[in-house]
């Protein structure tokens, strides 16, 4: 068995009186890609946020590549081996920088070399030739918005990456086009995925194990194998497992 | 197809073409769309851009006054849509062409109860008593399976969940009788569990009141499942129109491409085929 690059332990989140997070535990292994699912409001953005240092976590311990972290607080060291992309490709560029000083950021602040060749390595590898490199986020479209997030993500050569709904803002045959590019680079970089989704047919196609969240809990954690052939044991899970099949008339 | 209005003929749109000006030159968003629809349930189904919405909210009358809209017929139950007035536009809109739009939370007044609300929809078509309305609106509210509906009647639409609001939203659409809904993507802000329960009720619903239904998504499979018929649309105009049930014999490259792009439990295929998009597509 591989070292877990990523380990939670009975994780609590609130906020005030609520609960959002409620004794959460995932490993993941060194590799691999892991998946989350659940319906709004189970705390499956919470979990990669607090894992992240984005939220604060009251309980619990976190433990990335053999460090422990608490609360808030992230050494610099933890964002060159974990990257988060987020959901909307809208929110998460600032409007007022070209996609050079957005990819340059990261660059200066962990002082890397070689900028100049990184950030077109970079455009390179997400399929954005240096064409775009000095444009605005609002002359891109959503796809395009979202490569330069994986590419700004990818630049500091992380080892985990956190996905959180990186396609659901996205048109179909659009997703298709960020699922590959994801599947590629972690094949080439030897990547660990954590990738949060609603939809389980993007999570059943991208990871390896999943677990199943509500209510700020884990229901259950089950292989994509097991999953396919319906071996799965909460009630739960069937319920997400029909919804994704599609409408039904009765 | 032919361009006769029946009498079973509800809505007949013909080479409909809705234009914004803009600095940079005109921007066609719909251009030459052509259908009819009778009492039966059409999915309207493209990406984004491809001008599916615009075309439903040129048949409810609720494109931006500074935009173009030209049609050789836009004939609603043997009225011509382009040339009837503002007023006789409110009279129609609301009481026989009824839209349910994506997000409840931006489409719900936010300032006034659930019940207002629909109230008020009552009420500007009909000249009902306030105690009928009230009742017709409890009616309503459970005829969309709210459990308890004097509760929710009082409640803000901030008040409520997204399923919740969009039961709301609908039933405040169906309570005036339409005889044609738009429903542009319904369900697209809801949770993936809550969004069968809502289609189930909308289902219900169209087929008990005999409504025509224009379904408008971006999510194939959802559609084909949901409608009789479904329209393909990409770059405005309609790329291929065909019934439900032969989705599987889709012709167009642009539709295969569509059903074939979406990742499924159960099928291995890395990487995922996507869309080669060619140009004589949106020719």
């Amino acid at each position: 068995m591989t070292a877990n690059v990523l380990s939670v332990k009975d994780m609590v989140v609130t906020f005030d009186d609520f609960v959002a997070l409620d004794h959460v535990s995932v490993d993941v292994a060194e590799g691999e890609s892991f998946g989350i699912v659940g319906e709004s409001g189970s705390g499956k953005s919470t979990l990669l946020r607090a894992v992240a240092g984005l939220n604060a976590f009251s309980a619990g311990t976190l433990t990335i590549n053999g460090q422990s972290y608490s609360g808030r607080s992230r050494s610099k060291d933890f964002y060159r081996t974990v990257q988060m992309v987020f959901q909307d490709p809208y929110g998460s560029l600032h409007p007022r920088q070209t996609v050079d000083r957005l990819l340059l950021e990261p660059l200066a602040i962990h002082g890397f070399d070689n900028v100049d060749q990184r950030i077109m390595r970079a455009l390179d590898e997400v399929g954005l030739g240096s064409g775009f490199r000095f444009r605005y986020s609002h002359q891109l479209s959503g796809g395009q918005r979202q490569r330069v997030a994986i590419a700004r993500a990818l630049i500091l050569e992380p080892k985990v990456l956190l996905l959180d709904e990186p396609t659901s803002a996205l048109d179909a045959s659009i997703q298709a086009e960020i699922l590959n590019l994801l599947e590629q680079a972690r094949k080439d970089r030897g990547l660990t995925f954590v990738m949060v989704s609603h939809d389980l047919g993007v999570i059943s196609h991208m990871c390896e194990r999943l677990a199943v969240m509500k209510s700020g809990k884990v229901v259950e954690t089950v292989t994509a194998d097991a999953l396919e052939s319906r071996a799965f044991a909460a009630d739960y899970t069937r319920q997400l497992m029909t919804a994704s099949e599609g409408f039904r008339r009765v | 197809m032919s361009g006769v209005v029946g009498t079973d003929k509800l809505l007949t749109v013909e080479d409909l073409r809705v234009s914004f000006p803009t600095r940079t030159g005109e921007v066609q968003a719909v251009r030459g769309v052509s259908f009819t629809l009778g009492r039966e349930r059409l999915g309207i189904v493209g990406e984004s851009g491809s001008g599916k919405s615009q075309t439903g909210r040129a048949i409810m009358g609720l494109t931006p006054k500074h935009a173009k809209i030209t049609a050789k017929t836009l004939n609603f139950a043997g009225r011509d849509l382009l040339a009837i007035s503002d007023r006789e536009r409110r009279e129609i809109r609301g009481k026989r062409i009824a839209m349910v739009l994506q997000d409840p939370k931006y489409s719900l007044n936010p300032v006034s109860t659930i019940g207002r609300q629909i109230i008020e929809t009552l009420k500007t078509h009909e000249r009902i008593s306030t105690a009928e309305a009230k009742a017709r609106t409890l009616a309503m509210l459970e005829a969309v399976q709210i459990r308890d509906p004097e509760r929710v009647f009082s409640l803000y639409p901030h008040e409520v969940s997204g399923g919740m609001g969009q039961r709301v939203m609908i039933a405040m659409m169906l309570i005036c009788g339409p005889e044609l809904l738009i429903a542009d993507e319904p369900t697209s802000a809801l949770d993936v569990t809550v969004q069968l329960e809502v289609l189930g009720i909308l289902d219900k619903l169209v087929a008990e009141r005999g409504m025509g239904l224009i379904f408008v998504s971006h999510d194939l499979r959802l559609v084909s499942s949901f409608c009789d018929r479904v329209l393909v649309m990409y770059a405005g105009r309609v790329v291929e129109e065909l019934p439900s049930a032969d989705l599987s014999k889709a012709q167009h490259p642009y539709t295969q491409g569509l059903l074939n792009c979406l990742p499924t439990i159960g099928t291995d295929r890395h990487p995922l085929p996507v869309l080669d998009r060619k140009k004589e597509w949106a020719l």
